[in-house]
């Protein structure tokens, strides 16, 4: 029995590589090594194990409109910094930083588009903006892009990412999920179509407000779904959580999405749905 | 009568009280008449009170109104209805102690109340689970104000949560999804709907009940996105700056009557609604019979055309010009 008791030699961590950053990336959930123009070519979608990179904002409103489409509205929309809030910084600085990250905007992007043809009202979040989260201006700017579709029959198309409500803006942040929600209840009532595409991550009063009232949820494979984070939950009930808690494919399992969509599919997928949903949709 | 249990800031007060008793004590031992210190006691007593809870700092009002003393929905209720008759359950899963709803009447109007429930001690706790509802709690809530509409009936709500359960279970049957679809249905529905902070108003789950024509919060009664622990804990990295976390979030009744956020703030009678239950009722009473009025003589489509123009207009922002 001397081969049993042969000392094992573990496993080497694969070997750290250094590799131009600019040309290749190193996939998340598989390790492979992917050549950057091969993975944009393939909407960040890892063509080995189907892992979703982080998607922006800007990549997301190509994905749903047709070329040169998109018509952005509320652009100039800023925070007041209502509370005049300070933390260990001033919101004022985290905002100014957080504008540079992104180059202007807001942890939202809205506005007018054409999806093959057809005209839509879209709105796109981008985590990168203080963790996607939403104050007043998200709040506002969910509500005028509502209204922009409620007013001109456009199917309504949001994509989610969020940490949740924006701590910096108080109770008003915690309004602006009462805002939205009120806005989708006259979308409701005159029938107008409303997809919500749940990406990863989409945690807090994003999910517990207009994430969670699309006549259809679509979420991307592997995205984190839920209200309480993970951490929270897990420091309250002193437990491990199950493995793929809050995950997309999860959430379907529970009946809370309709279908976890391969981002590959999305545009596909949206425009079929909305062929039933919208009345005057014309399929190209 | 034990001594309840009383905030840091209380000391100065329940050491007076103590002097008051013991006076009385030994009057009565001695059969002398010390009404004169009494009265003298008294007055500086309520001097005291009314002193303190009129500079309550931020973090002393969040004490207050998680105040273990502090009247709870069904205190209310019995103070300020008649005819309660409690309806259970969400038709769909269970029910959940941590919202109590159903019939009550006010004055001349028969209504729906809805509120959440906190415990008395440990045992009630368990079962009412802090106060903190799971989704069918608000399922259930949903499912009296369509009641309440279906026959014509104002709703009142009455706010009192840290907030929703981080649990498994509250997840796995979608608490997102529960608290959004009744932010949105409470927009539409066609009865008038009143909101009260009684105590705690913490975050989603508190707004779960929210979405109303009037929002009322008690004088002492806090209103927030996050418990100014967890905020603390995330912004400041640890929790015991939650003094200063309270202090930014501008969560009390008088920071949110400022902000637009409250419409009215309900008086609580000096030294908090802890310490006259009675009194505290009879402020709420008589600030929901004066809302019931004005709003019962509302069409339902004025209703919902202003419900939907306040929540509109809510938060702050500043836009550049030139752009649309």
């Amino acid at each position: 029995m001397a081969w049993f008791r042969k000392p094992k030699k573990p496993i080497q961590a694969s070997e750290r590589r250094d590799l131009p950053s600019d040309v290749f990336d190193k996939c998340e959930g598989c390790g492979e090594i992917l050549y950057r123009e091969k993975l944009l070519q393939n909407l960040k979608v890892c063509p080995h194990c189907d892992h979703h990179f982080m998607f922006s904002a800007t990549e997301y409103v190509q994905v749903l409109s047709d070329e040169g489409s998109f018509e952005e509205l509320g652009r100039g929309l800023r925070s007041a910094d209502p509370l005049e809030f300070t933390d260990l910084k001033p919101y004022a600085e985290r905002l100014a930083a957080a504008e540079r990250k992104v180059g202007g905007g807001e942890a939202v992007v809205t506005g007018r588009a054409r999806l093959d043809g057809n005209p839509v009202a879209l709105g796109v979040m981008d985590f990168r903006f203080i963790g996607g989260s939403m104050g007043s201006v998200v709040g506002e700017k969910i509500a005028r892009v509502g209204r922009l579709a409620l007013e001109e029959e456009r199917p309504l198309l949001l994509v989610s990412a969020s940490g949740g409500a924006r701590m910096m803006e108080g109770t008003y942040s915690l309004m602006q999920m009462a805002k939205t929600s009120a806005m989708l209840a006259r979308l409701h009532e005159a029938s107008v179509p409303y997809i919500s595409i749940l990406t990863h991550p989409t945690t807090g009063g994003v999910t517990a407000s207009f994430a969670m009232l699309g006549d259809v949820h679509l979420a991307e494979p592997g995205a984190l779904i839920g209200f309480a984070g993970p951490r929270v939950i897990e420091e309250t009930i002193k437990q491990e959580l199950p493995e793929g808690f809050q995950r997309s494919e999860f959430l379907s399992e529970h009946g809370m999405v309709d279908r976890v969509v391969d981002r590959r599919k999305l545009r596909e997928t949206v425009c079929l749905l909305l062929g039933h949903m919208a009345p005057e949709w014309r399929s190209e | 009568m034990a001594a309840p249990p009383h905030l840091e800031f209380e000391r100065d007060m329940v050491e007076l009280q103590e002097e008051i008793d013991k006076l009385l004590e030994m009057a009565e031992k001695k059969e002398i008449d010390v009404s004169r210190e009494l009265a003298e006691l008294r007055r500086r007593l309520g001097a005291m009170r009314e002193d303190t809870y009129r500079n309550l700092s931020p973090i002393e009002q969040v004490q207050v109104a998680r105040h273990p003393r502090r009247p709870y929905t069904l205190d209310y209720i019995q103070r300020i209805a008649t005819d309660w008759i409690e309806l259970h359950g969400d038709r769909a899963y269970r029910d959940d102690a941590a919202i109590v709803g159903g019939w009550a009447r006010i004055g001349g109007h028969s209504v729906m109340l809805i509120g959440h429930q906190k415990g008395r001690d440990m045992k009630e706790n368990l079962r009412r689970n802090f106060g903190m509802p799971h989704p069918e709690g608000y399922r259930k809530a949903l499912r009296l104000m369509r009641l309440a509409e279906k026959f014509g009936r104002p709703v009142i709500t009455l706010i009192d949560t840290p907030g929703a359960y981080p649990g498994i279970g509250a997840e796995e049957r979608g608490q997102a999804e529960a608290i959004a679809m009744n932010l949105r249905e409470m927009a539409r529905l066609r009865t008038p709907l009143i909101s009260v902070v009684i105590g705690e108003g913490g975050s989603g789950g508190a707004l779960a009940l929210g979405v109303t024509d009037q929002i009322l919060m008690l004088e002492h009664a806090i209103y927030s996105v996050i418990s100014p622990e967890g905020c603390a804990a995330i912004l400041w990295r640890s929790a015991e700056h939650r003094d200063k976390a309270a202090h930014a979030l501008k969560l009390t009744s008088d920071d949110l009557h400022a902000l637009e956020v409250a419409d009215e703030i309900v008086p609580e009678p000096p030294g908090g609604a802890h310490s006259d239950w009675d009194a505290a009722g009879e402020h709420l009473r008589s600030a929901l019979l004066q809302n019931l009025e004005s709003l019962e003589a509302l069409s339902p489509e004025a209703l919902l055309d202003a419900r939907w123009r306040k929540f509109e207009r809510i938060g702050a922002w500043k836009e550049d010009e030139g752009d649309e």
